[in-house]
């Protein structure tokens, strides 16, 4: 045998024993929660900050004992963004622990959809904050599925009143006869705020121009050039990933101004910024909250966390960046459910049915975000049975070309419309699906949380 | 009218960025008969070790030089481990080899470098020429004529290097036919580990210009999409073949994407090239500069 079929020999037994040593189980008197993470693949750059803020947070918990006493463990598994790795991801972590990994994050609208019935099946809280299934706000039909803080379709509606007052004038009435354009990313993903777009655009007498761009959209020389012929008057921009900072370019190229660009929350991190260069100058995207560095909860976390050799993040320069903020608040969330449901069901570990109840009563407003370190961060989100949203507000920033600033307070889309756009689409889900609706009147008034919605 | 032609340059300069990817699959087609699946993990690799040792504080030519470097030795350790063991197997065994290449390559660009967006700044503004915006009203960016310029000394270095070189010649006989070129004396491995090098190269500028307009990120690695369609119709051993077809490609996915899908809903262009590739296999399946395959019988 030659030296190097000797050394490859090696190399292979190497794996095989490293692929059959058993992986570590979790602690039983851990509360472990599953984390679904990308840190490779083509989303792995947004990926690397978002669950980077979420395990500092849970350190910093740590840190401070846990969350009354009962420590947190994790463990991630790559995804890359894909929905059938991250199916098999979920399986794999169910099995880690009796929790079967608390709840669910799958931080990928994709994910979220393939996830829905299994974890409705094993009694996992599937949370999906700022993305995912955004009908399932109907508590009603959608026991298990939680969109929490505020949907695409109302960050929509809210953008359209972002415009109008940044137009000078107060409401998305205020719009009509002008021009927007939608730069969407040609998925479901993008494709979710359409419907509401439009009756906003039929309700408000503007005109609205829809142009996807086809994934991953690092070309987007053709979708600008048709932004130019229409001539809008502003671009709402959903874009995720490559498609961002590419789009940013696209727009410099064709002249575009960058200041009447208004992009989703998952267009608006340093991540797409950056790479842009001057190109992204002036431009605004929506946003959970403050970020940054001087946020108190971030400062601790350096101090805490970094400070005792346990900080995520390899490169630190990006903690408190908005993707970072972002993981923060998927722990702050966690968490935070996870005290709401010990309040009620004793200071232990948790199951999923008693973290669904913790989130079905999750209340995180102002008061309690200052408690934390996180004022500011998000808006006050309060869940009910009937509200698996809890907010429904966005607030808006700007990057100046080195740092985003906040622009704007908390701003609300027309709820009564989105609302019955999206509970028309639930109950269709549940005649689809021969769903029996919970009373969600008595579960709200504090029926057991076993009160779920059940086959016929 | 003024906006048709504004799409048609635009398209034709989006092409030749695509023509640059598409030179790379060409070399190496060129020279080993192999369709190398990994020219996209390569340009995704090239451009994240020249942003990666620019943020070292390196200034550009020598980043530059030290990512052609670290290209090279790719293309040499390439030939070394992966194709010079397969030397005279079918090329389907070769081909899957360079898919296999293509996820080593990705892992390792990743591990190297980390999966962050690196931004690359070459320092040509991605801004409207604005003479020709005020004169004729129409949006041409000064760093797509950079970028077709670049291409273009590009494939004139290229084709004289394979026209009027030793190692040129050589690469041709060995293109021809990798038993009767090794029966007269031609060192094949040595031809094999330059042209990986040489593909190295131009997926090092390709990257090094894509990169500056999306930054060096994994989705580089899909611009190899974008060179297929250009590759079917150009053909598969022509460099010449490479440009005309980005040409091509560019401005009819562009005009097809801007005139004709708002009728379909848009969002046509990443699938319309394949039509129009197909198509272009219906009636010249080695393609419009392509070396027509005759067996003797």
């Amino acid at each position: 045998m030659s030296k190097m079929k000797k050394t490859l020999a090696v190399l292979l037994a190497s794996s095989a024993l490293l692929a059959a040593a058993p992986a570590v189980q979790a602690q039983a008197n851990d509360q472990f929660v599953s984390l679904l993470s990308y840190r490779v693949g083509p989303y792995g750059n947004n990926g690397i900050s978002l669950f980077g803020g979420w395990i500092d947070y849970m350190n910093l918990v740590n840190a401070k004992g846990g969350v009354n006493g009962v420590k947190l463990s994790w463990e991630e598994c790559e995804t890359e963004y894909n929905n059938a790795r991250g199916v098999e991801c979920y399986e794999r972590l169910k099995g880690k622990s009796p929790t079967k990994g608390t709840m669910i994050h799958p931080v990928s609208t994709g994910i979220s959809y393939s996830l829905l019935d299994k974890t409705l099946a094993d009694k996992v809280p599937l949370v999906m904050i700022g993305y995912g299934r955004t009908d399932a706000i109907d508590g009603r039909y959608f026991p298990y599925a939680f969109p929490l803080v505020t949907t695409y379709q109302m960050q929509a509606s809210a953008m359209l009143k972002f415009i109008a007052q940044r137009d000078g004038k107060k409401e998305t009435a205020d719009l009509k006869g002008k021009k927007i354009a939608f730069v969407y990313h040609d998925s479901a993903f993008g494709k979710e705020p359409i419907e509401v777009l439009r009756a906003e655009a039929g309700l408000n007498k503007f005109e609205l121009v829809e142009i996807p761009v086809a994934h991953p959209g690092i070309e987007q020389t053709a979708q600008w050039q048709q932004v130019r012929q229409h001539k809008p008057d502003y671009v709402i921009f959903w874009g995720w990933g490559a498609m961002n900072s590419a789009g940013l370019q696209a727009a410099q190229k064709v002249g575009f101004p960058r200041e009447k660009m208004i992009g989703v929350w998952w267009s608006g991190a340093e991540e797409d910024t950056v790479p842009a260069g001057p190109g992204a100058k002036g431009y605004i995207a929506a946003n959970f909250g403050v970020t940054g560095k001087d946020v108190p909860v971030i400062k601790e976390i350096m101090k805490t966390v970094y400070g005792s050799g346990k900080g995520n993040m390899k490169d630190q320069s990006k903690v408190g960046s908005v993707l970072h903020a972002r993981g923060v608040l998927h722990g702050i969330i966690t968490v935070e459910a996870i005290r709401t449901a010990q309040a009620k069901f004793g200071k232990r570990v948790m199951t999923g049915e008693e973290i669904q109840w913790g989130l079905e009563h999750l209340k995180i407003d102002q008061k309690r975000l200052a408690e934390l370190g996180a004022a500011g961060m998000m808006p006050d989100t309060t869940v009910t049975c009937s509200d698996h949203e809890g907010s429904g507000r966005v607030m808006f920033q700007q990057w100046d070309g080195t740092k985003w600033n906040k622009i704007s307070e908390y701003i609300e889309g027309n709820r009564k419309l989105v609302r019955q756009l999206l509970d028309a689409s639930a109950k269709k889900y549940a005649e689809e699906k021969k769903i029996t609706p919970r009373d969600c009147a008595a579960v709200d008034a504090g029926a057991p949380a076993k009160a779920a919605a059940k086959k016929k | 009218m003024a906006f048709f032609f504004e799409v048609l340059i635009g398209g034709l300069l989006s092409g030749v960025m695509y023509s640059l990817v598409a030179l790379g699959f060409v070399l190496i087609y060129k020279a080993s008969g192999v369709f190398n699946f990994a020219q996209g993990a390569m340009v995704y690799f090239a451009a994240l070790t020249f942003a990666g040792i620019i943020d070292m504080g390196v200034p550009i030519p020598l980043a530059f030089l030290g990512a052609f470097v670290v290209m090279i030795a790719l293309g040499v350790a390439t030939e070394r481990i992966v194709l010079r063991p397969l030397v005279n197997q079918p090329q389907i065994t070769l081909f899957m080899a360079t898919i296999g290449l293509t996820f080593f390559v990705e892992g390792l660009a990743q591990i190297a470098w980390g999966a962050s967006t690196r931004r690359i700044d070459l320092g040509i503004q991605d801004e409207p020429i604005p003479w020709i915006l005020d004169n004729m009203n129409m949006v041409v960016s000064s760093f797509d004529l950079t970028a077709a310029a670049i291409a273009g000394v590009l494939v004139a270095v290229l084709a004289a290097f394979f026209q009027y070189t030793k190692i040129g010649r050589a690469l041709r006989a060995v293109a021809d036919d990798h038993q009767a070129a090794l029966s007269i004396g031609i060192p094949l491995q040595h031809i094999w580990g330059i042209i990986w090098s040489v593909a190295g190269f131009v997926a090092l500028v390709a990257g090094m210009l894509w990169g500056a307009r999306n930054g060096a990120q994994f989705a580089l690695t899909f611009v190899a999409l974008k060179a297929l369609p250009v590759l079917i119709l150009g053909g598969f051993t022509s460099v010449l073949g490479a440009i005309v077809g980005g040409l091509i490609i560019g401005s009819t996915e562009k005009l097809a994407e801007v005139f004709i899908g708002p009728m379909v809903g848009g969002g046509i262009e990443n699938w319309f090239p394949y039509v129009l590739a197909l198509f272009f296999l219906l009636v010249r399946p080695e393609g419009l500069f392509g070396e027509k395959h005759i067996d003797r019988v």
